[in-house]
């Protein structure tokens, strides 16, 4: 416990980084993965190959891969992109995968009725998607949403090997410095990733009770 | 449609792989196997960790997979180098040949934790011996004393002499290692990038990514050797790193066999050999005065 808290500054440090990469991750996977699930549905072919390609690809490579491309990949044809932002867009491009996927598991279950209402309208395919389908499509799965994006916090642990010092980089750093601490060292980083984790949880629990559809 | 798709796949994949070769290491010594000989009529002390160990005719033995010089595994998961050398001394004196070796990769991060659980019963991993080290484990050795170095991209474009050079400069090691630890504690003006293994950080230097890259000078001596055109040792040690063999705590007996066993090499040349054969064979260097053991 003493060990805890003599070096609160450096689980604080990498608590705010694993804090942040997840926030910004979430937020490029999100926005992406809806696009890509607006382009999974669409009527035009090439957008729907082109969506179908990139899920495919990005939800078949292991994140350590995409990191690898992105940080060493990237710079052989002369395109660096720093550590940190190169672990969001890590991150957030590969959970856009699994964010389209759960959103288009989504759509699927809206009634096909819904969307030829919409049709009869006279709303536009975009319109009628953002008005009609995706609402009610992004309350019928925010438990798997929650499900991805709790798995995205974990995952942005693999940051630490492309040097961003998040949470599971102070493992080695501290069990090097003093590794009589290693309980200790475990207990911080583990309640670390609860802080976040369990809050979104419970977030994703009372999203999904207030507005779940009742089919 | 569905072949385009494994063929693009296959096509990142590729390039990421090109991405990520390090050439360090590819000129692996070819003398394997050691010329140590092992010796036929061991007896020991009942009780003694010698005596088991030369009962069960094996041991296990801890050491780095990704250290040209030192410890590099192939494929086959055997590794070759000056520590791989040391370990099969001192297993050839208990009456263990090279074959009965049974090796464990320890990083800097677990070598503690495999040694208090018995997952080895020693290790010999370009181990530094330290004080806050010493009350966990015991220390048998030095068998060779390394320096904290600086590499840099080939040239020296930044006319990076030493640590002080370093200041407002990008410099890359491995997270949980002690030169980390000692940029972060004496040069904290220097920008610290750290991966898991030193191999990124050749690419990282490589990408231009960081200016430097700081270690042991063994390490970085292997790494230069495998891309010469395009790194190059500042050549100046600014730590003392006296390498030594991690066993048990408290186990006084082992402690000084593995001394007197060391002592005997440096004497009758076979510490010279086995230096010779591994990292002398890449670096070009010849073998330094051994150091001293210290029988603490």
């Amino acid at each position: 416990m003493q060990f805890l808290i003599d070096n609160f500054d450096l689980f604080w440090d990498a608590f705010l980084t694993t804090l942040s990469l997840s926030l910004l991750a979430c937020l490029v996977a999100l926005v992406l993965g809806t696009i890509l699930a607006a382009m999974r549905v669409s009527p035009i072919p090439p957008l729907r190959g082109l969506a179908t390609f990139y899920v495919e690809t990005f939800r078949n490579t292991p994140l350590t891969v995409v990191f690898f491309f992105m940080i060493f990949g990237l710079p052989q044809i002369d395109f660096v992109i720093d550590f940190f932002p190169g672990a969001v867009l890590s991150v957030g491009l590969y959970t856009a995968a699994f964010v389209c996927e759960a959103l288009r598991s989504g759509i699927n279950s809206v009634s096909p009725g819904q969307a030829e209402a919409a049709r009869a309208l006279g709303l536009t395919f975009g319109q009628s998607l953002s008005q009609v389908v995706l609402p009610q499509a992004f309350r019928t799965v925010v438990p798997p949403l929650g499900n991805v994006l709790i798995a995205m916090v974990k995952n942005t642990s693999i940051a630490a090997g492309f040097s961003v010092s998040e949470l599971s980089s102070l493992l080695p750093r501290l069990v090097n410095a003093s590794a009589g601490d290693l309980t200790a060292i475990l207990i911080g980083v583990v309640v670390g990733y609860m802080l976040i984790t369990l809050p979104s949880a419970l977030a994703v629990h009372r999203i999904e009770r207030r507005v779940a559809i009742l089919r | 449609m569905r072949i385009t798709r494994y063929a693009a796949a296959l096509a990142a994949t590729g390039v990421v792989l090109a991405g990520c070769s390090s050439d360090a290491g590819e000129t692996t010594e070819e003398a394997a196997g050691g010329g140590a000989e092992v010796a036929d009529d061991v007896s020991f002390d009942e009780g003694t960790t010698m005596a088991e160990l030369a009962d069960a005719g094996t041991i296990t033995v801890g050491t780095k997979f990704d250290q040209p010089g030192f410890g590099l595994a192939g494929p086959d998961g055997v590794p070759e180098g000056f520590d791989v050398e040391i370990a099969e001394l001192i297993a050839a004196e208990l009456g263990i040949a090279t074959d009965d070796i049974e090796w464990v990769e320890t990083v800097s991060a677990n070598r503690e934790s495999f040694i208090q659980n018995g997952d080895v019963d020693m290790v010999v991993a370009t181990y530094t011996i330290n004080d806050s080290r010493k009350e966990l484990i015991d220390f048998a050795g030095p068998y060779y004393e390394a320096g904290q170095d600086i590499m840099v991209a080939a040239g020296n474009p930044l006319g990076i002499q030493g640590p002080d050079d370093l200041a407002g400069r990008n410099v890359c090691s491995v997270e949980g290692s002690t030169p980390a630890e000692e940029i972060r504690t004496n040069y904290p003006e220097a920008t610290l990038t750290l991966f898991d293994v030193y191999s990124k950080c050749a690419d990282a230097l490589r990408n231009g990514q960081v200016d430097a890259v700081t270690t042991d000078n063994v390490i970085l001596t292997g790494l230069v050797a495998g891309a010469p055109e395009e790194f190059e040792l500042v050549g100046n040690p600014f730590t003392e790193e006296p390498y030594g063999i991690g066993i048990t705590k408290g186990d006084d007996e082992f402690r000084s066999f593995i001394n007197d066993t060391l002592e005997a090499s440096f004497e009758d040349g076979s510490w010279a050999e086995a230096w010779d054969r591994t990292a002398g064979a890449i670096t070009g260097t010849d073998a330094p005065e051994p150091p001293s053991v210290d029988r603490y």
